[in-house]
């Protein structure tokens, strides 16, 4: 007995039979998309009309992504934009200083004890001005308990006065570039760099324990990936100790759980030899819902923040280049036994000059290490030019471009920190497809929402959010960002063979949506409703959760 | 409140050699309690035979001595360092490769429980220059040499005398330099000059280097005399003193190679100067010289 779900219109990805009206599924696997003709074939089954009036996708792919942006649910949420939480509930974005103030005065109220921190994330000040947070503005908030707001980019943080004294900081003489000084002498209470933010971190309740393995927090970023037709999410960048991989594996493995998630491995404090041990150990305690195995370097920093390390002519405003996060022995020695294990590796780069260094290491790798099929991807590689798509495509690497950045930050990138010439040129999307350079693109979620639909209209659209059109040249069109979203994400992560695509033998994973993109076209692709997802055959109603 | 942890930032690019002076400094600890943290990837770089036991991600060493590492957290390995009983007599944080090493020493500023005292980077001869001409790594060199108080130029023994002068005479751009074939220096020149020090004790035991103490100095003008202690003429690699201003103020003056810096000092014994150079370097006269007339302006 198997179930044959009719639609009203199924988007395959299999070009072979773009569209169908019908998928039938046995055992968490499609036996083909069709007509129910054909797959009646199959043998006994019942037809199943609940989708009869919706429209399905194979289920989207967030290829970069971080289960961190369930955890960030349990504080109050502060962005300037509309954002959904995993309980469905759209939470309006908190436009003045003002609405910040009350969005976490209402929440301080709401708090029994009188000395429980109180913590807020996703401001971006960057949309009020000239005009920075103070800790005066926060000691609205509560002068009694210590309230700290996370910015958008997660690295700065704002603290008030209470919070200031418990960390230590609430002196004059503090002299750090990361800490700005008020007339008085004190601190303004804007934290910016890890060690800044660390100092009062733990007072404001951001948990380093917590935020670094937190169960709840795994639970919630699966709801969201429900909420937006998520059906498998790369956790890009996680420790992955011991008890966290214990934690996952359990939580992944219950019946009930909607999403498969492929969590990267993230390098610190390890040799080149032992990561790699470490990651081969992981790969084969992958599950069908927890995947492990893939390991994440990072070069530089953010281009935002001035740490990214930009080519020749440097940033627009004149900043100094960036920071390496790594010395690139460490990069070469890393690929170099990667490739001779084969152990796939993703690397953060998004200035220009960490891509080029990062080529550069990838090659001699190879040089050493002949590699067909690696796939290691560059993540972000937001300044990438021409010349370097070409020579990924020429070095058998994928990429993964960050199109939500025009949308947030593209106003920015034009004015401040590149330059018009190369904000227009940032994720480059047409360039790697011309290229042949498979490609996905991604929110980097918390750092933006969770949303591949979103994430597909940035690359089509290049909008900023004053409007700007950003790069006319690097638009791609609707039917390719719904590919990207897909089969392409799927292909950085080496799950093409499995999921991406509604065609027999692979995952029924599905997502259900209400709208059909193409019926809504390219410029309204990020308003289809969703109505849920379909995971490994498993249904799962939004609404239902 | 116990006084603050004196804290080194060692700093300088992969094979410089800070592996090799964390090992001769713990070596040569003299009874100092030292605490090491180190950013690296892969084991903790601590000889073999020094290491004691293992408690965690904890090495104890010989002499009561530690090292640990750490990633993305340096403001919580300062608080466990810190809070240790007993205390560390100093603190060595070992940057990695890539890392700025006034951001760290910035960090460390933060920590109630620790202070300062001075950047060493090293610099490798054989290879420095070479570094600082690569088209990806140059300007984080130089801008590490820039942040120094005393580069240290290793492996001299390896190049040609021309190479050797030339590297030196570059690296001078920066910093103050000295030289160390294997992390041979004076614990002193390093880590400071400790309170046992200022006790009337001082002396740059190596060879190769002299120290000269000033005992009951007069109040006098500390912020002139602190940056005339950090002119290079004088051959000055450290010094540390307790110093009366011209209002009777204690202040506490350190300087480590050309750079000074003044800040509050206990009450307590003051009017004391000790000061550490290469031999045949450090202009003894001249100094006396310098001090003489800022004290005589308080006669």
């Amino acid at each position: 007995m198997f179930t044959i779900y009719r639609a009203r219109r199924i988007l395959t990805m299999n070009p072979a039979r773009p569209e169908a009206t019908h998928v039938a599924v046995r055992d968490g696997r499609i036996l083909g998309a069709g007509s129910v003709a054909e797959l009646a074939g199959w043998g006994k089954h019942q037809i199943d009309e609940r989708f009869a009036d919706k429209v399905l996708m194979p289920g989207l792919i967030e290829g970069h992504s971080h289960a961190m942006e369930g955890t960030f649910w349990r504080y109050v949420y502060t962005g300037y934009f509309d954002r959904m939480d995993p309980d469905g509930r759209t939470w309006p974005g908190a436009q003045s200083i003002d609405a910040l103030i009350a969005r976490l005065r209402e929440a301080s109220d709401a708090l029994k004890d009188p000395a429980a921190p109180l913590s807020g994330w996703g401001l971006d000040p960057i949309y009020f001005g000239e005009r920075r947070v103070s800790r005066a503005d926060l000691d609205r908030v509560s002068a009694v308990r210590p309230v700290g707001v996370l910015h958008a980019s997660g690295h700065i943080l704002n603290v008030n006065t209470k919070a200031l004294e418990l960390a230590g900081l609430l002196r004059t003489g503090v002299s750090h570039p990361g800490v700005p000084l008020g007339a008085d002498g004190l601190p303004t209470g804007e934290l910016k760099g890890p060690d800044p933010m660390m100092m009062a971190s733990s007072h404001v309740g951001f948990d380093r324990e917590v935020l670094a393995a937190d169960e709840l927090g795994l639970r919630s970023f699966a709801k969201l990936c429900v909420r937006k037709g998520v059906t498998t999410a790369a956790d890009l960048a996680n420790l992955l100790p011991e008890d966290a991989v214990g934690m996952m594996l359990r939580v992944t493995g219950e019946d009930s759980y909607p999403a498969r998630i492929v969590s990267l491995l993230r390098l610190q404090l390890l040799s080149g030899q032992a990561l790699i041990e470490r990651a081969l150990a992981l790969r084969v305690r992958s599950t069908e819902r927890l995947r492990l195995g893939i390991v994440k370097l990072v070069a530089d920093g953010s281009i935002q923040g001035f740490s990214a390390r930009l080519r020749p002519p440097g940033y627009y405003n004149g900043a100094p280049n960036g920071l390496w996060y790594l010395p690139k022995e460490v990069l070469c020695e890393a690929y170099r036994l990667a490739l001779k294990h084969g152990v796939q590796i993703h690397t953060h780069t998004n200035g220009d000059e960490a891509t080029e260094l990062v080529l550069d290491c990838v090659e001699q790798a190879l040089r050493a290490h002949p590699s067909p099929d690696h796939r290691f991807t560059l993540q972000h590689c937001q300044l990438a030019d021409a010349a370097q798509f070409r020579r990924m495509k020429a070095l058998g690497m994928c990429v993964n471009l960050f199109p939500n950045h025009h949308y947030y930050w593209g106003d920015q990138h034009y004015a401040m920190t590149v330059g018009p010439e190369r904000a227009e040129r940032m994720n480059a999307c047409a360039t790697a497809r011309d290229t042949g350079v498979p490609f996905a693109i991604h929110s980097d979620a918390p750092v933006t929402p969770l949303g591949p639909l979103f994430t597909a209209w940035c690359a089509i659209n290049r909008r900023t959010a004053s409007g700007r059109v950003l790069g006319m040249a690097e638009r791609i069109g609707l039917d390719e960002a719904l590919r990207t979203i897909t089969l392409g994400a799927a292909y950085t992560l080496k799950l093409d063979g499995e999921v991406g695509s509604i065609e027999a033998g692979k995952r029924a994973d599905f997502a259900v949506l209400e709208d059909d993109p193409r019926e809504l076209g390219p410029a309204s692709v990020k308003d289809v409703r969703i109505w849920g997802t379909v995971q490994g055959g498993r249904v799962f109603e939004a609404a239902q959760l | 409140m116990t006084s603050p942890i004196p804290v080194t930032v060692i700093g300088g690019y992969l094979g410089a050699g800070k592996t090799t002076l964390v090992n001769h400094l713990l070596r040569h600890a003299g009874g100092r309690r030292i605490a090491v943290l180190v950013n690296d990837f892969g084991a903790l770089p601590i000889d073999a035979d020094l290491i004691e036991n293992r408690e965690g991600d904890t090495l104890a060493i010989a002499g009561g001595c530690v090292c640990c590492s750490f990633g993305s957290d340096l403001v919580a390995a300062l608080g466990k360092i810190a809070s240790r009983d007993p205390a560390p007599d100093h603190l060595l944080i070992e940057a990695s490769g890539v890392a700025l090493p006034a951001a760290i020493a910035a960090s460390v500023s933060l920590h109630p429980g620790c202070a300062n005292d001075g950047i060493v980077v090293m610099a490798d001869a054989e290879t420095v220059r070479e570094r600082a001409a690569d088209r990806y790594l140059g300007d984080t060199i130089e801008r590490q040499l820039r942040e120094a108080g005393l580069v240290l130029l290793t492996k001299p023994d390896l190049v040609s005398a021309q190479a050797r002068t030339e590297a030196r005479a570059w690296l001078e751009k920066f910093a103050t330099v000295i030289e160390a074939e294997r992390g041979q220096v004076p614990i002193e020149v390093l880590l400071g000059l400790g309170s046992s020090l200022l006790s009337g004790t001082a002396s740059a035991r190596h060879p190769s280097y002299d120290s000269v103490a000033f005992e009951a100095l007069p109040p006098l003008d500390v912020a002139r005399l602190a940056a005339a202690l950090a002119d290079p003429a004088l051959g000055i690699l450290r010094a540390k003193g307790v110093l009366l201003d011209l209002s009777g103020t204690p202040r506490a003056v350190h300087v480590v190679g050309r750079r000074s810096e003044i800040c509050d000092a206990p009450s307590g014994a003051a009017g004391r100067l000790v000061c550490i150079g290469l031999r045949g370097r450090l202009d003894r006269a001249r100094l006396a010289a310098e001090i003489t007339p800022h004290a005589a302006a308080a006669w």
